[in-house]
């Protein structure tokens, strides 16, 4: 019953999307008034059905109904209660119906909160939002049935990827998920907008707290993706530029380039065309991302349905909804006036700068990431692009654009004084150059690129505190101080990167329980091997004992898993945290004579990349609660004047 | 000029849309072609495999007739489903090398027993290197090598009843 009435849900919410398509059309041509009440309902009870068929299919996982096919073939009595929960997003169906719930949600929220946007822009957005939904139901409802019936049921349901089955699932598709698809509300906006020519500061005002709120997510989303990977895989890395990863990584490349440019089209009126453009960009990316992910053209971890017929149904897509985009910006851009001007050494210009560099790091990656597909299908020849080209393509990009940064809130909008902001300058360079000199002292042999990470971090964390430089605090905005936090968070992230890849410490051993091997500053006792059994896997799980100096010792267990359904071992990473970096271990396979592989790293202050990541996902946090609450308040003075 | 400037997002995103439908309308395969092809052997010489076989070397390899390098594991279940067809092309007269891959001497002692033993010389690769060196990324893997040790044909994955003929075939075209 559960799975027909979540089917059932599922073809309303299609079919009342297409009527908030049709209203909204003829609210757009009839010029009909009154319609906007009336799009604006059907977009909240659109979403309310897309929750309900969702929480239908996380009901059926939970009893772990195995009449459904779905939840056969990912799900397992044995599992626990969280992964049976998670589990009902680890998997094509079910992540393609969470995304299209966050997309009718996205609309929804907008059909209820959106008030500055004016009136035909808004029927336009929600027409356009429902547009896209459309085409997303029906690939759930002809090419992805969540909620089909497996007739005889089984006796058992086959399991969730162990990889799958860790906390982080319940966390990273979500919110990564509310990021990806929160951006077509900034698509849809910048859809309304051309349809309407209605494209200046009032629509960037309204614009901008959506693509905040997906802003944040998507950061969140990034930083803990990258820290799950990081514990869960057991490789020790932090980023592998795998192509999903790159994939959420382009949305979030041009949602920090909008974030920065639709600032430029509220305050001054300037970079119109460009900031719908990012706009419809930011979006198409996250689709072009779900397309290579979910149509099985990319082999990946995150591939799990590997089917043509779908790949092409969501590139018709894409075609539709980019194409159409698109050409509608090529119709109608030209007749959007030109915004104001300013000169080259100005705030605006130094976001230009901002959006020119994040524009070309999304290059470099969307061309690493195709670069191996456009080679097969023209040549046939199968090559992978990996963490060399991306380094050396896309990191001197982005250490200029970490240098901008913190040259860019010191400027003045319009037009400013080039000697009076190299002055403003003066504290971050003596940092960065007193960096420069303890590392040419302490740590001559290290790599280039981690050097100027280094030396470039220490110089951006003072100027990005530098906004707040004489001035009162207590009057100072809240977004003031979101993106002094923002930025911060930059400089310490990229500090957390340079540190780990310039002092790792690792050591590969053949140990037998007893020896003692070094690590870093630590030296590491294998104590123990033995086997541990857990509610859906047995282990074997190594003990050992790290000490440093006269400090406490640490004790640490790593285990190598094996789950039975399905059959998959894995390695659980023992990782301990102390104030200047990571002690991380894995057992590896027993090797001959009673010997395991162990594998030992120490990574000084690598947990600054994650903190940078939560600090600036908590300054864009900031930012928007300021915006909202300083819009709030601009509305109810107006009001307050006309009363 | 300007108006040109603002159709390129479309244009260019529809060259990628086009690359993308190639991609996915083109049948593509998973596996990954050897660069060996057409080359010489790699330089080798590896610990005999298995008891009662001499060990292999390039310079075993290059002796005037062509015949199969068979790579293969005791622990690889599609090794063992191949058996009757390697047994099938050395009844046909063609000369089969083997390397075993990860493997312990007394473990391919034991797989031969059981599923047959089709070789002439078998190497020990404990480390994959020379397999890699081939150009080969997986077992069971079988190369076509003419008389002067270059690599004339590569058979990915096991080797099924309807492929001896082709495999029988490309041995006489090396010839």
């Amino acid at each position: 019953m559960i799975a027909e009435a979540g089917l059932a849900a599922l073809w309303l919410a299609a079919a009342l999307a297409a009527l908030q398509l049709l209203l909204g059309g003829l609210g757009l041509t009839r010029g009909h008034a009154d319609m906007l009440s009336g799009v604006r309902r059907i977009a909240l009870v659109q979403a309310l059905l897309a929750v309900f068929a969702f929480v239908c299919l996380i009901v059926l996982f939970l009893q772990v109904d195995l009449s459904v096919a779905l939840v056969v073939a990912n799900d397992h009595s044995d599992k626990p209660w969280l992964y049976k929960f998670a589990g009902t997003w680890g998997n094509h169906e079910g992540s393609m119906l969470m995304w299209v719930t966050i997309l009718a949600v996205a609309g929804g929220a907008v059909a209820l909160f959106e008030r500055q946007l004016a009136e035909r822009t808004l029927i336009a957005t929600l027409a356009a939002q429902a547009a896209i939904g459309i085409g997303f139901y029906a690939f759930l409802l002809f090419a992805s049935n969540p909620f089909a019936r497996l007739n005889p049921a089984p006796a058992e349901g086959q399991g969730l990827n162990p990889l799958l089955q860790d906390p982080g699932l319940a966390f990273h598709p979500p919110t990564l998920y509310l990021g990806y698809v929160g951006l077509s509300i900034a698509f849809s906006f910048a859809v309304g907008a051309l349809v309407t020519r209605d494209v200046g500061p009032a629509f960037a005002r309204a614009m901008r707290p959506w693509v905040l709120g997906a802003w944040i997510m998507l950061t969140i989303g990034i930083t803990a993706g990258s820290y799950w990977a990081y514990y869960e895989l057991g490789w020790g890395g932090w980023w592998f530029w795998d192509p999903v990863e790159n994939a959420s990584l382009m949305p979030w490349l041009a949602a920090t380039a909008l974030l920065h440019s639709v600032t430029v089209l509220a305050t001054r009126d300037g970079l119109r065309a460009w900031t719908v453009m990012l706009a419809v960009v930011a979006f198409s990316m996250s689709m072009v991302g779900t397309f290579l992910v979910r149509s099985g053209i990319l082999t990946s971890v995150h591939a799990f349905a590997v089917d043509p017929r779908r790949g092409t149904f969501i590139l018709a897509l894409l075609i539709l909804y980019i194409g159409g985009a698109l050409a509608l910006f090529g119709l109608r851009v030209g007749t959007v006036k030109e915004g104001s001007r300013f000169e080259p050494v100005s705030r605006e210009g130094a976001l230009v700068v901002n959006n020119l560099l994040l524009s070309a790091v999304l290059g470099i990656v969307l061309v690493g990431t195709l670069y191996p597909l456009a080679i097969e299908a023209t040549t046939g020849e199968k090559l992978s692009v990996g963490a060399p080209y991306f380094n050396t393509a896309a990191g001197p990009l982005a250490l200029i654009l970490v240098a901008v940064m913190a040259a860019g809130p010191l400027m003045r909008w319009r037009h400013d004084n080039l000697k009076v902001v190299v002055r403003r300058l003066a504290l971050p360079v003596l940092l960065a150059a007193l960096a420069l000199a303890a590392l040419t002292v302490l740590a001559p042999r290290i790599g280039l690129l981690p050097r100027l990470g280094l030396i470039l971090a220490a110089g951006v964390a003072a100027g990005s505190l530098a906004p707040l430089w004489k001035r009162n605090l207590r009057r100072t905005p809240l977004f003031t101080f979101g993106m002094v936090v923002a930025h911060l968070g930059v400089a310490v992230s990229l500090a957390g990167m340079a540190s780990e890849s310039a002092f790792i410490k690792e050591t590969l051993v053949a140990a037998r329980p007893g020896e003692v091997h070094d690590v870093g500053p630590y030296a590491v006792r294998f104590d123990t091997v033995e086997p541990v059994a857990g509610p859906n896997w047995t282990a074997v799980e190594a003990t050992l004992t790290a000490t440093r100096g006269d400090r406490t010792p640490l004790t640490l267990r790593t285990q190598a898993r094996s789950y039975w359904a399905p059959v998959t071992e894995t390695n659980e990473a023992a990782i301990k945290t102390v104030p200047d970096g990571q002690l991380y271990v894995v057992l590896g396979n027993p090797g001959e004579d009673g010997r395991w592989q162990l594998r030992l790293w120490w990574k000084p202050f690598v947990t600054l990349i994650w903190l940078g990541g939560a600090m600036i996902a908590f300054g864009g946090f900031l930012s928007l609660i300021g915006r909202v609450w300083r819009e709030r308040r601009t509305a109810r003075r107006a009001a307050e004047v006309y009363a | 000029m300007r108006k040109i400037v603002l159709w390129a997002p479309l244009v260019l995103f529809l060259v990628f849309a086009g690359v993308f439908a190639h991609g996915l309308l083109s049948p593509s395969s998973r596996d990954i072609r050897s660069q060996m092809i057409g080359k010489p052997l790699p330089a080798f010489s590896l610990p005999p495999g298995a008891p009662g076989h001499p060990p292999l070397d390039r310079a075993a390899m290059a002796t005037g007739e062509p015949h199969l390098l068979n790579i293969f594991a005791s622990w690889c279940i599609p090794c063992a489903a191949e058996a009757p067809q390697l047994q099938q092309l050395a009844e046909a007269g063609v000369a089969i090398d083997a390397i075993a891959i990860r493997d312990r001497p007394e473990d391919v002692a034991g797989f031969l027993a059981r599923w047959g033993d089709p070789y002439r010389a078998i190497g020990s690769d404990v480390d994959s290197r020379v397999q890699m060196a081939m150009g080969s990324s997986g077992v069971p893997e079988t190369f076509v090598v003419d008389g002067k040790g270059i690599i004339r044909h590569q058979h990915i994955g096991q080797i099924m009843p309807e492929d001896v003929p082709a495999l029988l075939a490309a041995v006489r075209a090396a010839r």
